[in-house]
């Protein structure tokens, strides 16, 4: 077992609330110039790197996918990964809790390190790996149990038995997921019955009760109605003031709303990474403006 | 792009353009009626200022629906935020034109105030101002809007001066005093006029660079 990966079993990180300063109603009654319009600190990237990943090239075969990508993640922020179908965006989320791992053929060069630590290390436990960096899929995927023992069911394969403690998990989880008010009441109704929507914060809970770190979202709400995908982005919102969240979206609109920082992908090279709102409003190549715009892509 | 967003970002265009050249025109008759005071000019500025107010907001509603539309980004978000306050200006410069039409309806009948040479060198200033920057936004020309800048200075400082001179008229001459409050109240609407040119530089400043530069000096802007 490695001992630079702490597990993340040991505690369930409290939920704080980090609601950004107000302005003191002061301001309005006494300007001073030059008025600076500060930035909330939830918008801030400044924060430490959570991954990041150096020189990354990555393999299916011969095929090479990902071509010298060095991306840094800022802790506790959403990260945006956008490009055109094919540009390896996927493949690189995946690098990140080595899920490509399970698919025959591949290889990598470069190092992906999360908090310093290089994943694909010999040391490294997988499992503890993908329990701190935890991923939801495009398509909803409960399991056909019930809705207690989807969320129960990561912290029990990790060797979790007391009741009570998984039942504080199974609440705290479902809670953060924004979905516990709407199934308190049913906690052992099977999960498929859930709306897809619902499905889909199911399965964010479930990533969560692992208490991981980072959180990999690939294409989360794109089989989500409008409703349900402007909860899940609600969600996203909210889970990034405890989570270092990286999200994979076809959807730019959606890119710009809920990321701080963009990176743009083409044919597997990391074209361009910048702020969102800057890069959306300016961005520094050709390419990223071209494929934002709908010019091409 | 979509077929619809460059559709609806031509007819944009083609508006903030058509708005532009009446509000020129209409600007360049009001500043001549300074030198041949008229009657009439106000009344058929005021007509044309109702259209110009309804361009305005025709294109407020056009760039509106587009935002809402198509959701825009980078230089179309840029450009769409752009011609929003372009329009804005242009309105602005056509109520002025307008006005000083009106100080020129008041000149009427008193052939004892003459319009300085200097009064019409900042008034040639202030239109080429405006003409340049229109210019600069339909070629994309971030430079030559940064030139337009600095020469606001210069409007400001001949500003300064034409308001002097017309005080000391005021103070020497005292049956001089009404027409020249007309042709000081033109100087400072003429003034505004280089204002509002320099609002559009700036605005094409942030379509072709992205960067706002609205609110820095002079030296900061030419970096």
């Amino acid at each position: 077992m490695n001992t630079t990966l702490n597990d993340p079993m040991d505690e369930l990180a409290p939920t704080t609330s980090s609601e950004p300063a107000t302005e003191k109603t002061e301001r309005f009654v006494k300007p001073v110039a030059p008025v600076e319009i500060p930035e909330t600190a939830s918008l801030s990237v400044d924060a430490a790197t959570k991954v990041c990943t150096r020189n990354l090239d990555f393999y299916y075969g011969n095929n090479q996918v990902l071509f010298d990508v060095s991306l840094d993640i800022p802790e506790k922020s959403v990260t945006a990964l956008i490009g055109p179908s094919g540009c390896g965006k996927s493949t690189f989320l995946r690098t990140l809790n080595r899920m490509n791992d399970i698919i025959e053929g591949t290889r990598h060069t470069g190092e992906v390190l999360l908090e310093g630590t290089d994943i694909y290390a010999s040391e490294i436990d997988v499992v503890l790996l993908r329990k701190r960096v935890g991923m939801v899929f495009q398509k909803s995927t409960p399991f056909p149990k019930s809705i207690f023992e989807n969320i129960a069911y990561g912290p029990k394969v990790a060797g979790l038995r007391n009741k009570a403690r998984l039942a504080e998990i199974v609440e705290a989880s479902l809670k953060r997921a924004a979905l516990w008010d709407e199934v308190k009441d049913r906690l052992q109704d099977s999960a498929m019955a859930l709306s897809g929507g619902q499905q889909q914060r199911l399965c964010i809970a479930r990533t969560l009760a692992t208490n991981p770190d980072v959180i990999l979202m690939d294409e989360p709400a794109s089989a989500l109605d409008p409703a349900s995908t402007a909860r899940v982005e609600d969600l996203i919102f909210e889970l990034r003031k405890n989570y270092t969240i990286v999200i994979v979206t076809h959807n730019m609109q959606q890119a710009a709303r809920v990321s701080q920082q963009t990176a743009f992908f083409f044919q597997g090279i990391l074209v361009e990474t910048g702020v969102t709102k800057e890069l959306f409003t300016n961005p520094v190549e050709k390419q990223t403006e071209d494929y934002i715009t709908g010019r091409f892509g | 792009m979509s077929i619809h967003l460059e559709r609806d970002l031509e007819i944009l265009h083609h508006d903030i353009l058509h708005m532009c050249s009446v509000v020129e025109e209409m600007i360049h008759r009001a500043v001549s009626g300074l030198r041949t005071p008229s009657l009439d000019l106000a009344g058929e500025l005021a007509e044309a200022d109702n259209e110009i107010d309804r361009m305005d907001v025709q294109i407020e509603d056009a760039c509106l629906k587009i935002l809402a539309l198509h959701q825009p980004v980078a230089i179309d978000l840029r450009r769409i935020s752009t011609v929003l306050k372009i329009g804005g200006e242009l309105e602005r410069v056509a109520d002025l034109s307008v006005n000083i039409a009106e100080r020129g309806a008041g000149l009427v009948g008193n052939s004892e105030i003459v319009v300085s040479d200097r009064l019409q060198d900042m008034a040639h200033l202030a239109l080429q101002m405006l003409h340049r920057s229109i210019d600069s936004y339909v070629e994309l020309d971030s430079t030559g809007a940064r030139e337009i800048l600095a020469e606001d200075d210069r409007v400001d400082q001949l500003n300064a001066e034409i308001i002097a001179a017309l005080i000391d008229v005021m103070r020497t001459s005292p049956f001089l005093v009404e027409p020249a409050l007309h042709l000081f109240s033109a100087t400072r609407h003429i003034e505004r006029v280089a204002d509002h040119a320099t609002n559009i530089a700036e605005d094409v400043v942030f379509m072709v660079d992205g960067v706002i530069i609205r609110h820095r000096s002079n030296a900061e802007i030419s970096v």
